[in-house]
């Protein structure tokens, strides 16, 4: 009777905390209510690891001895690991959190992968399916947590440069079919009772170093700028295997919370892809970023360098301006500063923007974030298609740290990397200034004809230390007027 | 395990298409100002693994079954709690113009643009 209630129990919370993971989710659709949809779906998380404790009472008789033991190391494990992700995860800095969500989506990917060798260890599945469920979510489990420890080393700086070799691709392609036999042996072994070439453990043991290897030479050789795909990618994996977890464990809440964020990773990654003008295979199994031979027209004008006080002096009488702020901002921390500068022209009258390219960043939607951080409000934020219009009627655009998502060559050099992705078209502005630290090129390794441009001046300089003397020359006008 | 719903075949598939179908369209709404925080938030989600992993670890009868159960649960509870510290940090820093304006100060006049060569 008490084991039926407890399951009786264990079937409604779970249900609650997949209702509560879809609302919460669902909330988190508008700045107004999302600070509240994480909460609800705390909550549902919340209720679902309490009351997954009451299986307890119904382990299988051969893990009832064992029982004391298996409580006190779940115990210890939620308060390690939640303990230390909960710590590290509140001091950690705002431009860090691609690689914590990377890392926290390793570690999702992992426990999946960790549930589904204790299912082939413990040779707990029952029926082929099932084994095909559990291998398949292993697999995908381990290439996501692999993958995902080594995109956190990529973008916390651990890792400096892509890994590229001759033969990559053949090498890489040879591996995966290396596991996929060794999973398909594990099937035909099972299904045949025939007697295998290496023990049971052995070949599961080797079927995970494989997948784990998979993930690592996946992510190897992809460059820094591709980085939103490859997040986006593995929050869908790991979403999938925990879902197919769920299948093999016969608990619909992981069913359906996997699967909610599978599909979910999946829209964002196309999202992204489509934002940088690739297909995802495209970002997967090309080496991008490095430097092609490619014909560059030849661009007419010259680069003119201007003092950041006249720039800043410039805006200052502007009516308008649209700032295009890149992933160089936040590299150089310049996102209070730049907050700080537009406070000061906007007291004044003038009209200021933010245009956010989709890829700004090192995942979807960072640089929004970073901004949100630095204090400005949302509503002065704007995306590619709802403020790509405005540029033609803008006096200044301000391009700060950002380079490839103003190349105008993506709209006409067909020989161009990046020919047809989307752009924010800061070169149809009346006047365009570009912030940056020298005359290098962006990531996709092009020379930016928007610098040449007759409109556009160039202000050479560490972004921090450029607003701040755009501050000064802007706040010098108003003190000399006082007196 | 023996009072539980069984799910398999169809209905397994049921689940799983109309959990994704209820993903895409849920994500699909979400303006791209909040995709950092969603996937951050999505990836707390997936952390109820951490309730396989505590099946998983509870129902382990070997020592080589409680030490990956004992990993398992490890990394689940650091998704989770992971996810949760960021997603709410992030969240917390969005607001509109109206919390704000407390530092609007210098020179209010309009001038008219100055031409420059």
């Amino acid at each position: 009777m008490l084991i039926q209630i407890s399951q009786l129990t264990i079937g409604a919370t779970d249900l609650i905390a997949a209702f509560l993971f879809m609302y919460g989710l669902k909330r988190m659709s508008s700045p107004v209510t999302a600070p509240s949809g994480i909460y609800v779906a705390g909550i549902g998380m919340l209720v679902a690891v309490l009351a997954s404790f009451l299986y307890i009472l119904s382990v299988d008789a051969a893990a009832k001895p064992q029982l004391p033991i298996n409580i006190g190391l779940a115990v210890i494990a939620l308060i390690i690991g939640g303990g230390l992700a909960w710590w590290v995860g509140k001091k950690v800095a705002m431009t860090a959190m691609p690689q914590m969500v990377a890392i926290y989506n390793g570690m999702g990917g992992g426990a999946a992968g960790a549930i589904a060798a204790v299912e082939l260890f413990g040779d707990k599945t029952h029926g082929l399916t099932q084994l095909v469920v559990t291998l398949l979510g292993a697999l995908i489990g381990a290439v996501s947590f692999s993958g995902s420890l080594i995109a956190w080393a990529k973008l916390d700086g651990v890792l400096k440069n892509p890994l590229r070799f001759r033969g990559q691709q053949i090498f890489n392609g040879l591996v995966m079919l290396l596991t996929l036999a060794v999973g398909g042996y594990i099937l035909f072994i099972t299904k045949s009772g025939a007697t295998p070439l290496l023990p049971m453990p052995q070949l599961t043991e080797l079927f995970f170093a494989c997948a784990l290897v998979c993930g690592i030479l996946m992510t190897l050789p992809i460059g820094g700028a591709d980085m939103p795909v490859v997040i986006s990618i593995y929050n869908a994996f790991t979403g999938l295997a925990v879902g197919l977890e769920g299948f093999v464990l016969q608990n619909p809440a992981l069913m359906i919370a996997g699967m909610v964020v599978g599909a979910a990773g999946l829209l964002l990654t196309l999202l992204m892809a489509k934002a940088m003008n690739r297909s995802i295979s495209n970002v997967l199994f090309t080496n991008f970023g490095t430097p092609k031979k490619h014909k560059q027209g030849a661009i007419k004008g010259s680069l003119k360098p201007v003092d950041a006080a006249d720039a800043g002096i410039f805006m200052r009488y502007a009516s308008s301006v649209i700032i295009v702020p890149g992933y160089g901002l936040a590299a150089a921390q310049g996102q209070q500063k730049l907050y700080e500068f537009v406070k000061l022209i906007k007291s004044a009258g003038v009209s200021v923007k933010f245009a956010i390219h989709p890829v700004a960043g090192r995942m979807p939607g960072q640089m929004d974030v970073l901004l949100a951080e630095a204090g400005v409000p949302y509503d002065m934020i704007f995306q590619l298609e709802d403020i790509n219009d405005e540029f033609a009627n803008t006096d200044v655009a301000l391009v700060i740290g950002a380079n490839d998502v103003v190349n105008p060559a993506a709209r006409t050099d067909k020989s161009s990397p990046i020919y047809g992705m989307p752009i924010l078209n800061a070169d149809k502005a009346k006047k365009v200034y570009v912030v940056k630290r020298g005359e290098g090129k962006g990531y996709a390794g092009i020379v930016n004809a928007l610098f040449y441009a007759e409109n556009c001046d160039m202000v050479y300089g560490d972004a921090q230390a450029v607003l701040a003397k755009m501050i000064e020359a802007v706040r010098g006008l108003g003190s000399a007027k006082a007196a | 395990m023996e009072y539980q719903i069984a799910i398999t075949g169809f209905v397994a598939l049921y689940i799983f298409m109309l959990a994704a179908f209820s993903g895409w369209v849920i994500i699909g709404n979400v303006p791209a100002i909040l995709h950092t925080p969603l996937m951050s938030g999505s990836n707390f989600v997936h952390g109820i693994v951490v309730v396989g992993g505590i099946f998983a670890l509870l129902n382990a009868s070997t020592r080589l079954e409680q030490a990956i159960g004992f990993f398992a649960v490890l990394l689940g509870a650091g998704n989770v709690a992971g996810g949760y510290a960021v997603t709410s940090r992030m969240l917390a820093m969005f607001q509109t113009s109206g919390h704000e304006n407390k530092h609007a100060k210098h020179g209010h006049a309009k001038v008219s643009p100055i031409k420059k060569g």
